[in-house]
């Protein structure tokens, strides 16, 4: 185990029912990094975010053959915990999905899942969440009311706001801002930098642009397949692959 | 123009049409409803509610009957509730559609299209002889839950339909398991519907009779515990008026019958809104 990866994925090949989502992907995501994943639509990346925490085993007939290790340890083992998995590697989906319930309700949701959360450090946790994921300060004096009254850009971080009640150690998100505005974007996108001191971050962007403002890392995945991996700026100045170059300047996607 | 105005003319006739439905169908219950209330309204008093019927319900009030209605809906509320929302959570979140599913939902179906006459004949046979319960609050319970499980089961079924698969995405991705996620994203969410499919069964308890005068019996004493046979309101009325035993308080229990379904639907009407106020 080479130290400074966070996650380790080795020969992986993903498949709904027949039809193969992910090749041979190779790829390891170093702590404490904003690891982007490009490519166009349909070409497995929520599925590749979706597989590091398992995710994907809701969907029915899907399997997947090469390992997948957090931090050493296969995430595929039958013997770990699933539930444990998933608040050690949290997700954030392309549209904010709050749960029709307080904005309390909503971030203390994933906390009381473990009974071992006690009643009295909650409100601190929820109070945590909230100032990390800049939050706290617009809702703070309405904690209680419910959090389908928030704007597209306070659900979504109020979603960021949820995983990191769990304190999570890697970060999932699939296009954050895709429902967003340019300003709700900005302010995700400072959250996420300021974030990256404390977990491991895979970002879905959701578009180059966002890609080379955050990213510290760059792949680019097409048709399933990892074409490349690297550095950002090494990707965005001087793509190896044609495909990835065409892509990154605009000729398709 | 004149294709114009043919678009008017059709889409005035259609207007005119879907009205004369709707008022029709409007007409037809205000008749109803005011023919009862006109006849039997006159006889309500509080000893009317208050009073046991007395020679045959000839004279005195429907007091035991009233109890009678509410045991029996009761019991087959407790029943059918947990029996039919079990059923419904297990057919659309713990089973895959398929063979099993399928044959379960077919089963319900028929179900629900058995008259109740012959669920009535199944719990005499069934409770009242086999089990040897006799005429009583339980055996009618019973087989009134049996009678109310279907609508109890599709309600339940269609509310957690509508639910957003993203919920129970959320949820697991919060680490939750999978009776965490129903219990805790899906069915507060599900509630009004499952809410109004049990108000259904409660409204359906209520005005049934072929299956109480079958399993409960037809008594007018007042009941003193579970085994005790009875007769509700709605048998009452088809006593008094099919033996010609008094009309007056026949239309009387009839008037009594329609305010009970009103106030049940109003009270949970009023809860529904509540519930969903708090939620958004």
């Amino acid at each position: 185990m080479s130290t400074g990866n966070k996650i380790a994925i080795k020969d992986f090949n993903f498949y709904y029912g027949s039809l193969q989502a992910l090749q041979m992907i190779n790829l390891d995501i170093r702590a404490n990094e904003i690891f982007a994943l490009l490519g166009p639509a349909r070409s497995g990346k929520t599925t590749f975010l979706k597989s590091l925490n398992r995710l994907t085993d809701l969907v029915y007939g899907a399997s997947h053959t090469g390992t997948i290790l957090l931090d050493g340890e296969d995430i595929y083992d039958p013997k770990i915990s699933l539930t444990q998995l998933r608040r050690r590697v949290g997700i954030v989906f392309d549209l904010p999905i709050p749960l029709p319930m307080s904005i309390y309700e909503n971030v203390a949701y994933g906390p009381k899942l473990s009974n071992k959360t006690q009643k009295k450090y909650l409100d601190e946790i929820i109070e945590k969440a909230l100032r990390s994921a800049f939050l706290w300060d617009e809702v703070k004096d309405r904690l209680h009311t419910s959090a389908l009254r928030l704007s597209g850009g306070q659900q979504q971080r109020l979603c960021i706001s949820r995983i990191l009640a769990l304190d999570p150690e890697v970060l999932l998100l699939d296009e954050p801002c895709s429902g967003l505005d340019p300003i709700s974007t900005a302010s995700i996108e400072e959250t996420l930098s300021r974030l990256k001191k404390e977990y491991t971050i895979v970002l879905v962007p959701h578009n180059i642009q966002q890609a080379s403002r955050v990213a510290d890392r760059v792949g680019f995945l097409l048709d399933g397949k990892l074409v490349e991996e690297g550095p950002a700026f090494e990707i965005f100045t001087r793509p190896k692959n044609k495909k990835t170059e065409d892509y990154i300047s605009g000729k398709f996607g | 123009m004149k294709i114009e105005r043919g678009r008017y003319l059709t889409q005035n006739i259609a207007k005119i049409l879907i009205w004369m439905a709707a008022l029709s169908t409007m007409a037809v219950m205000a008749l109803i409803v005011f023919q009862v209330l006109w006849e039997g309204l006159p006889v309500l008093s509080l000893s009317f509610f208050l009073d046991s019927p007395r020679s045959m319900g000839r004279e005195g009030g429907i007091f035991s009957t009233i109890i009678g209605t509410f045991a029996l809906t009761i019991v087959a509320i407790l029943f059918a509730t947990p029996l039919g929302v079990g059923t419904a959570i297990f057919l659309w979140e713990y089973t895959r559609e398929g063979r099993i599913s399928r044959t379960i939902r077919f089963g319900i179906g028929c179900l629900a299209g058995v008259p109740s006459i012959i669920f009535g004949l199944f719990g005499f046979v069934f409770f009242v002889i086999y089990l040897n319960m006799g005429w009583s609050i339980l055996s009618g319970g019973l087989t009134m839950a049996a009678l109310i499980l279907p609508t109890i089961i599709s309600a339940t079924e269609e509310a957690l339909k509508a639910i957003p698969y993203s919920f129970r995405e959320v949820s697991y991705s919060l680490g939750g398991t999978k009776w965490q996620t129903v219990t805790r994203a899906v069915i507060p969410s599900a509630l009004p519907g499952i809410f109004t499919g049990i108000i259904l069964g409660i409204c359906r308890s209520i005005e049934e009779t072929a299956v109480v005068i079958l399993t409960a019996g037809s008594s007018l004493l007042i009941p003193t515990s579970l085994f005790s046979p009875v007769r509700t309101m709605s048998v009452h009325f088809y006593i008094l008026a099919r033996e010609g035993i008094s009309m007056e308080m026949a239309y009387g229990t009839g008037a009594a019958l329609i305010l009970l379904v009103l106030v049940v639907n109003i009270v949970a009407n009023f809860l529904l809104h509540r519930y969903a106020r708090k939620k958004t």
